[in-house]
């Protein structure tokens, strides 16, 4: 029964990727469009599959009203022929007719809350599961922070996840914390969203069935910047996943060949703001940049981590990504390029 | 036929600073009407522009119309102006206008406080606007509110919403929101105190039942909302810490105060919408409305559940599973009284004649329309589905086939339908018909695509988006839809201001209707009635017509 | 022609039950307030014990039911007087109604006496926190809900004390008479609904927020 509802939204999301020209689905490194109908993850099949039933029962109660509606319209339309005078006969009601469509309703009603109380219950975990990776993620304006705790580093907007754990499905729970305002964490393939609400933790579980590369973004209005709060998840295999984590426990790469970018980057303002592990730089109010070239995007997504965006980034962040945290530092271009040399070590 | 008496002809040869001086005084409910409507389209013109901009901006990925937070704070106006400065005037404006004249009375019960009550809704909106050039921003420039029309804390606090836009919006909305209060008790005082001979409540027409049950809400839902704004502008001001996570205040809190006063507001707003269709269908159906009884009991249980539903707005902020399913089943209980209500007028269409006029094509472009933004309601009611498209286009689509495909379009029936009534002339059918179709194909257009963009993945309130996403085809389509609505909106402009100068007179009761308004001249003298009416029936204008079979026998 | 018949069958109009227009405006009005204050304290409610700063009420409200609370100027020394003032406005407006003016004059002049020692009361309880106890709107949860709640209803007896001043005014320039009793009735009707929730704020401020 899932599958079949899994596989007709399959069809319908690829209806719509194809209509909207957007990326072909599943071309290796690009990401699927965001929808609920391609669920990459335990909860959001849950949620599919209920979503199916009462799509299939809201649309069998609109074809069959909007049916009748156009029906009376077309059968007890007035005729040209007919003369203006002699009114159709009154009905003032009916109580049995009135009762059947109080009822009926009702029953529709109860069943609904039925299967859908159940999907809470069963989505909606109070306590993570056994052997879950537990990260914490900390809502910014406008960045998302990422705080992988007992694996013992920080990194930001890129959520790294994998698919199993020896072998079994692994399960993920997210503690959502927000250090500003209200932001909500929503990655439509994943998982239904969840509110980011400063003053509280909020959880989210999720369980990849898919690897692959998921986008989402922020869904709660958190103020100018809330268009560019995006979030990339990578689910990997576990393999894949075990080399990213040892990279991303390492300290910063020390390449003696950019030094001189480095002392420019440790001798301005950057370093109260930003962390580069092994060094100086422990600011916390952005994003850690000690592995700044394993992430694909600069400004949670405002734009592609290549080179020249690199370069316009640290120039003025501001052009990017207008009304963002980051000033521009006023640097020379000189400057700029060397900073942006020693930052593409970061690997 | 009564003619209209000469007094408006007289008003109209007045010099132009007394006929200013006339309006500006004036505590009759019928000018006070329409000047609360009037202001009420006007400042639709405004919202309108406003969603123009924001749909122009989302036309296609990446695009650069208007910055970001401009574009923040074309949404918050939009959203803010056609909820209190759209919808909410002219649901008084036409209450303030049709009840005393359906239930026989010279006017409202104390006639100076709906003047009141009307200027504090405008200055209160125009305070709001004021912000443009009065709200400290950066670099001193003006500044609208940007906050979102909901302002979720702690967003409004001083320290993510520096200058006065904030401020601008709360005293805005808390000046015409007194306006709301002090006309809602007048209203049902007015219901409730000076209906005519022989009007027993279940012989009043169903407008007025409906717009009875409207007014209650507003009485209840509105302070809470005052008080909340109080506390807001407190912590702005003040230094207080209602909503200040840092001092311990909470985020949650804010949005319970706001939903318990922001449902019941979407019932508040709806309610019009079902008072002026069961009027309008029963009368170009040419039959009585199907079950009164049943619709005043739907009403009044609206009206009650709608008070305890605030919480579906907030599933996804993370309450208990046991929270979300009670609420959960409150917000599905809801839905049958509104099935009701739609059964019942299609039981109305059931074996009448129908005459397809203007006014009926925008009832039944409500219902239509009305019915998918319910059936998407009872979708969004459902816990597991809310978590994926809350907050996502899918409930901006929701919402305006609500508002707009239910409420604006009944509001366009209900000048089709009372035009004639208020200025003696009737609107142009043809252009009209052209009004109703360009706007029918251009609402649907511009909203029926954002279910599918809100399901894949695109949240509401972003000013740009990206290419790689797919969404960009779904806003297209809602953009050229907003093209048509314009043409839409200039046909019903050029309805409105043709026929003023030279449409059809209409005389008394153009539609051939029941209820007492008809019975007057129109436009309707300063003093209503020439003689008290008497009624026997919720039709009495069918008694009339009608005595060998009049509506008492069966009531 | 059937309709002489039906004419001469017409059945008796349904009696209606109009309510007197004024009574009606003044109980919405106080739904209304009701509501009003009904957010405020459940507000109250919410934020008790949440403070994460002092002062906090034990240390600086007057203790509702220990050995203090009966000195003058103590809240529940005033709060007996706010709600003496309603008996007072009672016999006013009963004196009002049979026409006995200088009776209402007294019991009227009366009922301003009683609320001004309440509004006094209220004044010197906030000079106590603000100047001595360093509470105010910005110190705490506490300071923001105490001095929104209570400031409120002391704004609602002020417009009462307000009101009633100029109907005692008008009494002594000869302006009230008997006839005017309704209208002064429901002046009345709203300085009973400030009273009754004083009874909702106390209970909140000084009883459940001390010792909850």
């Amino acid at each position: 029964m899932r599958r079949a509802f899994v596989a007709s939204g399959w069809m319908m999301s690829l209806l719509a990727a194809t209509a909207s020209g957007a990326a072909p689905v599943c071309a290796p490194g690009t990401a699927e469009m965001p929808s609920m109908f391609l669920p990459r993850s335990e909860p959001a099949e849950i949620i599919l599959d209920i979503t199916w039933l009462i799509i299939g029962i809201c649309a069998v109660i609109f074809i069959v009203m909007e049916g009748l509606i156009v029906w009376a319209i077309i059968r007890y339309r007035k005729k040209r022929s007919e003369s203006e005078g002699g009114e159709p006969p009154q009905v003032y009601g009916s109580n049995p007719v009135e009762l059947a469509w109080t009822v009926i309703p009702l029953l529709i009603v109860f069943v609904l809350f039925l299967v859908s109380a159940r999907g809470i219950f069963e989505i909606d975990k109070q306590e993570p599961p056994p052997g879950s990776l537990e990260v914490t993620v900390v809502g910014h304006r406008w960045w998302w922070e990422f705080d992988y705790g007992d694996l013992g580093f920080v990194t930001a907007n890129e959520l790294h996840i994998p698919l199993t754990k020896d072998g079994e499905p692994q399960s993920v729970y997210l503690m959502l914390e927000s250090a500003d305002v209200i932001h909500s964490f929503w990655v439509p393939q994943l998982a239904g969203k969840m509110d980011v609400v400063p003053g509280r933790i909020n959880h989210l579980w999720l369980q990849p069935s898919r690897a692959g590369k998921y986008i989402g973004q922020c869904a709660e209005y958190c103020g100018n910047q809330h268009a560019n709060m995006l979030i990339t998840v990578y689910v990997h295999t576990e393999e894949e996943f075990a080399r990213w984590v040892e990279n991303q426990q390492k300290e910063a790469v020390e390449d003696a060949a950019v030094a001189e970018g480095r002392d420019l980057f440790m001798s301005t303002a950057c370093i109260n703001c930003h962390t580069i592990r092994g060094t100086v730089a422990d600011g916390t109010f952005a994003p850690d940049l000690t592995h700044l070239m394993s992430r694909s995007v600069l400004g949670a997504g405002a734009a592609a981590n290549t080179p020249d965006r690199l370069r316009e980034w640290v120039w003025d962040p501001q052009n990017i990504k207008p009304g963002c945290d980051m000033p521009s530092m006023k640097l020379s271009r000189e400057e700029t390029d060397r900073i942006c040399d020693y930052l593409e070590t970061l690997k | 036929m009564t003619t209209a008496p000469e007094s408006p002809r007289l008003a109209l040869k007045a010099p132009p600073l007394s006929r200013l001086h006339e309006w500006v005084v004036t505590v009759d409910h019928k000018k006070l009407g329409l000047m609360y409507i009037t202001s009420g389209l006007l400042f639709f013109i405004i919202g309108g522009l406003e969603a123009t901009m924001m749909r122009w901006q989302l036309a296609w990925s990446d695009m650069g119309v208007v910055m970001p937070d401009e574009f923040n704070r074309l949404f918050t106006m939009h959203g803010t102006t056609m909820v209190f400065l759209v919808g909410m005037p002219i649901l008084l404006g036409s209450a303030n206008y049709l009840v005393p004249l359906m239930i026989g009375t010279r006017d409202l019960a104390f006639p100076r406080l709906n003047a009141f009550g009307f200027w504090l809704f405008l200055f209160g909106g125009l305070l709001l606007y004021f912000s443009y050039f009065g709200g400290q921003g950066l670099y001193g420039m003006g500044s609208a509110p940007d906050v979102g029309w909901f302002a979720y804390a702690p967003l409004t606090e001083r320290t993510f919403s520096r200058g006065h836009s904030t401020d601008y919006w709360i005293l805005g909305l808390l000046v015409s929101g007194f306006g709301s209060i002090a006309t809602g008790i007048n209203l049902v005082a007015t219901i409730l105190c000076m209906r005519c001979k022989g009007m027993s409540l279940m012989k009043m027409p169903i407008f007025v039942w409906i717009m009875l049950i409207d007014a209650i809400l507003v009485v209840i839902a509105m302070p809470p909302l005052a008080a909340s704004q109080v506390m807001l502008l407190f912590d702005r001001s003040l230094g207080a810490h209602f909503f200040d996570v840092q001092g311990g205040g909470s985020a949650v809190l804010w949005q319970n105060l706001f939903w318990f006063f922001g449902h019941p507001e979407v019932y508040i707003l709806i309610l019009p919408a079902f008072a002026f269709v069961s009027e309008i269908i029963p009368v170009f159906c040419r039959k009585v409305l199907f079950g009164y009884p049943l619709m005043v009991a739907a009403t009044v249980a609206i009206g009650f559940i709608s008070l305890g539903v605030w919480v579906h707005h907030m599933f996804a902020v993370g309450l208990s599973p046991a929270v979300n399913t009670a609420f959960m089943a409150s917000t599905m209980l809801i839905a049958v009284p509104t099935g009701i209500k739609m059964f019942n007028w299609v039981a109305t269409m059931y074996g009448g004649k129908i005459r397809l006029h203007t006014p009926m094509l925008f009832s039944l472009g409500f219902l239509v329309q009305f019915l998918f933004g319910g059936l998407t309601g009872i979708m969004l009611a459902v816990v597991p589905f809310d978590w994926q498209v809350s907050d996502s286009y899918f409930v901006v689509g929701h919402f305006h086939y609500v508002l707009f495909g239910g409420l604006v379009f009944t509001i366009f029936a209900a000048i089709y339908y009372w035009f004639p009534k208020v200025s003696g002339k009737m609107l142009s059918e043809r252009i009209g018909k052209w009004h109703f179709w360009t706007l029918f194909i251009g609402f649907n257009l511009t909203f029926a695509p954002m279910h599918v963009s809100g399901m894949l993945g695109m949240p509401r309130r972003i000013y740009t988006y990206h290419a790689d996403r797919g969404w960009e085809i779904w806003n297209l389509i809602s953009s050229i839809g907003v093209l048509f609505q314009i043409i839409g909106v200039l046909f019903f402009a050029w309805n409105l201001l043709r026929s003023l100068k030279k449409g059809k007179p209409a005389g008394d009761d153009p539609w051939d209707a029941w209820t007492l308004e008809w019975s007057t001249p129109s436009p309707p003298p300063a003093w209503n009635f020439d003689v008290d009416p008497e009624v026997r029936s919720r039709r009495p204008l069918w008694d009339k017509k009608h005595p060998e079979d009049p509506d008492w026998k069966y009531e | 022609m059937s309709t002489i018949d039906t004419n001469a069958a017409l059945p008796e109009l349904a009696p209606v039950h109009n309510l007197p227009k004024g009574k009606l405006g003044v109980s919405l009005l106080i739904l209304s307030e009701i509501f009003f204050f009904g957010t405020l304290i459940a507000v109250y409610l919410f934020y008790i014990g949440k403070d994460l700063s002092g002062p906090y009420p034990q240390d600086v409200l007057d203790p509702p039911f220990a050995a203090p609370t009966w000195a003058p100027m103590a809240v529940s020394f005033n709060s007996i007087f706010l709600l003496t003032s309603s008996i007072w406005i009672w016999l006013a407006v009963k004196a009002l109604e049979q026409g006995a003016m200088a009776r209402f004059t007294l019991f009227w002049a009366l009922t301003i006496a009683f609320g001004g020692v309440f509004l006094a009361g209220t004044g010197f309880e906030w000079y106590g926190l603000i100047a001595e106890d360093g509470l105010w709107l910005n110190t705490n949860l506490f300071g923001s809900c105490f001095f929104t709640l209570v400031g409120f209803h002391a704004a609602h007896v002020t417009i009462g004390l307000l009101l009633m001043t100029i109907v005692l005014v008008l009494t002594l320039c000869g302006y009230n008479h008997q006839r005017h009793a309704g209208k002064v009735d429901l002046l009345s009707w709203y300085w009973h609904f400030v009273d009754g929730v004083w009874i909702f704020v106390f209970t909140v401020v000084y009883i459940i927020g001390y010792y909850g």
